[in-house]
């Protein structure tokens, strides 16, 4: 599977992934020789094979559906890279807010 | 008197058991090595005064006869475990700055074990890559060099900092994270032991999730004892961690000083032995072969016949997962955030220049692997080989209780080799990342040098959650091979 330039543009679009226009090129070839290379998978008969979804033999617990943790609402915004708006101020753990860009006109 | 940093961290353990020295006196010791040896930017972040804090703690304690397995032992933590108050950036520039409020399970464990944390390693970004080279704080130097060959090597990678930290004798032991190989390669070019364990047997809990199916936290050491000792305190069942195994914790450390192999299977994987390999690591490999069976082991051929597809398995796996794991930095709850007209412009303009290009690459064959159409062609054609690579394994524990092979296929190379073609760099991982997805313990343990002077480490893969037949094996070897290198000046 060889991508163009679109191709590439509209995966970094997909994956939020601002990409220079010069660099598009560049990672085309990239991509591509990776593809590419996955591609021997297909010399692989699969059929009637069960995809891996878990390499664990041990069957994992389940455990209570009770709250274990909270009231951290200070922590939880500490490293907000915007800031973060508190509900009371004076309590930070009494929640608040992340803020981001004007979503709504 | 042995200087302290030379001591082996069983070694130190025993001498401030016996009241030889305090644990400030060894953090002392131990923080002027990272002082001394600083160019080799083994750390991101060090954190002296919390060491010297950590290490008085440990001496009160020890004086209030509470003394715990790791008593006083200074180590050094990959930059991809969260640790409480202390910059955790996974060598990206998207988290730069990042103060976690908690502690990873695994380094919680550590410290309530006795041990003190001196620093935070260098590594690949998002633990991406074999050669430490895409850090966005610059390379690790190993400290290792080629005999009348100035230039400087790669530590391998991923966990390179820690690795290098170790063969460089700043710490006695370090935790590593490994993927698809990326602490048992860092421990081969380094010449020092590094275990990834079976995955579930310690948390990833507070470790910065690369690809979830993979990751597995695991120690380096300068000895399988070492290892041993490193991994009984790491390892557990964690609630937080819904993959972290329910099973109680071995004696790992009896198992590393049994080094009892008679009548052991070892088993010689036939497809390993590929095109591209050194002859010298082949040579390796039959000598550790000779070693292991004058011991007392059994050795014999077997097959796995789907090694060869692997690697390409794995880089739709990983990068699949990674796309989804790294789709939380989004420049709004941690880390960078570049501003932008609209959200999405926020999203695209953080995530653009807080990634590197490896990191960049990946997400985007993830997120192409993963999009409309294509899942089917590529993620689920990648799981259904990796149920046939998972059952290679099985059949061959059928009639062997360990594998020997190759632990990577070329010594340390330079800083700058292998950088042109991002497959070339992926090739570093071949015997690695085989048992990586089928989530089997594996050792590198150093075994020899080669030509130019470099170490060179072979790997034991053991059965799903028997680290102790593979410390048992790994230790024979070790005894075995004696190997004594030592990187010059340090």
């Amino acid at each position: 599977m060889s991508l163009d330039k679109d191709t590439v543009a509209r995966i970094a679009r997909l994956a939020r992934l601002k990409v220079p226009e010069e660099e598009l090129s560049t990672l085309a070839g990239e991509l591509s020789g990776i593809l590419a290379w996955i591609e021997q998978l297909n010399e692989v008969d699969t059929k009637d094979v069960a995809p891996l979804a878990s390499v664990s033999d041990v069957t994992l617990p389940m455990r209570a559906d009770k709250v274990t943790d909270g009231g951290i609402a200070g922590n939880v915004l500490a490293n907000a890279p915007g800031g973060a708006v508190y509900v009371d101020p004076t309590d930070k753990n009494a929640g608040g807010f992340f803020t981001v860009p004007k979503v709504v006109e | 008197m042995t200087a302290l940093t030379d001591l082996t961290l069983a070694e130190l353990a025993a001498a401030m058991a016996r009241k030889d020295a305090s644990a400030v006196e060894v953090v002392d010791a131990h923080l002027k090595k990272l002082d001394e040896h600083r160019a080799l930017n083994a750390f991101i972040t060090e954190t002296p005064d919390k060491a010297r804090e950590m290490a008085k703690a440990s001496d009160a304690r020890r004086a209030k006869g509470e003394a715990g397995l790791l008593e006083g032992v200074p180590l050094a933590i990959k930059d991809l475990f969260c640790t409480d108050g202390v910059q955790t950036t996974a060598a990206s520039h998207i988290l730069e700055g990042f103060v976690p409020p908690y502690e990873s399970t695994v380094t919680a464990n550590l410290w309530k074990a006795g041990a003190v944390m001196v620093g935070k390693t260098n590594l690949d970004e998002f633990a991406m890559g074999s050669s430490n080279m895409t850090s966005y704080f610059g390379g690790v130097e190993n400290p290792w060099k080629r005999k009348g060959d100035n230039r400087k090597l790669v530590p391998g990678g991923s966990s390179g900092g820690s690795a290098a930290a170790v063969a460089a004798y700043m710490v006695p032991g370090s935790t590593g994270t490994d993927t698809g190989g990326s602490i048992r390669q860092p421990a081969s070019f380094c010449g020092i032991v590094g275990l990834k364990p079976t995955y579930g047997r310690c948390s990833r809990w507070g470790v910065v999730a690369f690809a979830s199916s993979l990751d597995q936290p695991g120690p380096f050491a300068r000895t399988v004892e070492d290892t041993a000792l490193l991994l009984q305190a790491m390892a557990g069942h964690d609630p937080k961690d819904s993959t972290s195994a329910p099973l109680a914790v071995p004696d790992f450390a009896a198992a590393a000083r049994n080094p009892a192999v008679k009548g052991l299977k070892v088993g010689i994987p036939k497809e390993y032995r590929v095109d591209g390999t050194s002859a010298e690591i082949v040579a390796l490999w039959d000598k550790g072969v000779e070693m292991l069976k004058a011991a007392g082991a059994e050795p014999i051929e077997v097959s796995l016949p789907h090694t060869k597809y692997a690697l390409p398995a794995y880089y739709i796996v990983a990068p699949a997962e990674c796309s989804s794991n790294l789709a939380r930095y989004d420049g709004v709850r941690y880390g960078l955030r570049v501003p932008g007209k609209d959200l999405v412009e926020l999203y695209e303009n953080t995530r653009g220049a807080g990634f590197g290009k490896e990191v960049r690459r990946r997400i985007m064959i993830g997120t192409y692997v993963l999009s409309a159409g294509y899942y089917d062609a590529y993620y689920k054609k990648a799981q259904q080989v990796r149920a046939l690579i998972a059952r290679d394994f099985r059949q061959a524990f059928e009639k062997c209780d360990v594998l020997l092979t190759p632990t990577a296929p070329t010594a340390a190379f330079a800083a700058g080799e292998k950088m042109d073609d991002p497959v070339t760099m992926y090739l570093n991982d071949m015997f690695t990342i085989p048992a990586s997805m089928a989530g089997l313990p594996g050792i590198s343990v150093p075994v020899g040098l080669d030509k130019d002077g470099l170490p060179l480490g072979l790997q034991l893969i053991g059965r799903s959650f028997d680290e102790e037949t593979v410390l048992r094996a790994a230790a024979a070897l070790e005894s075995a091979a004696g190997f004594k290198g030592r990187p010059a000046g340090y």
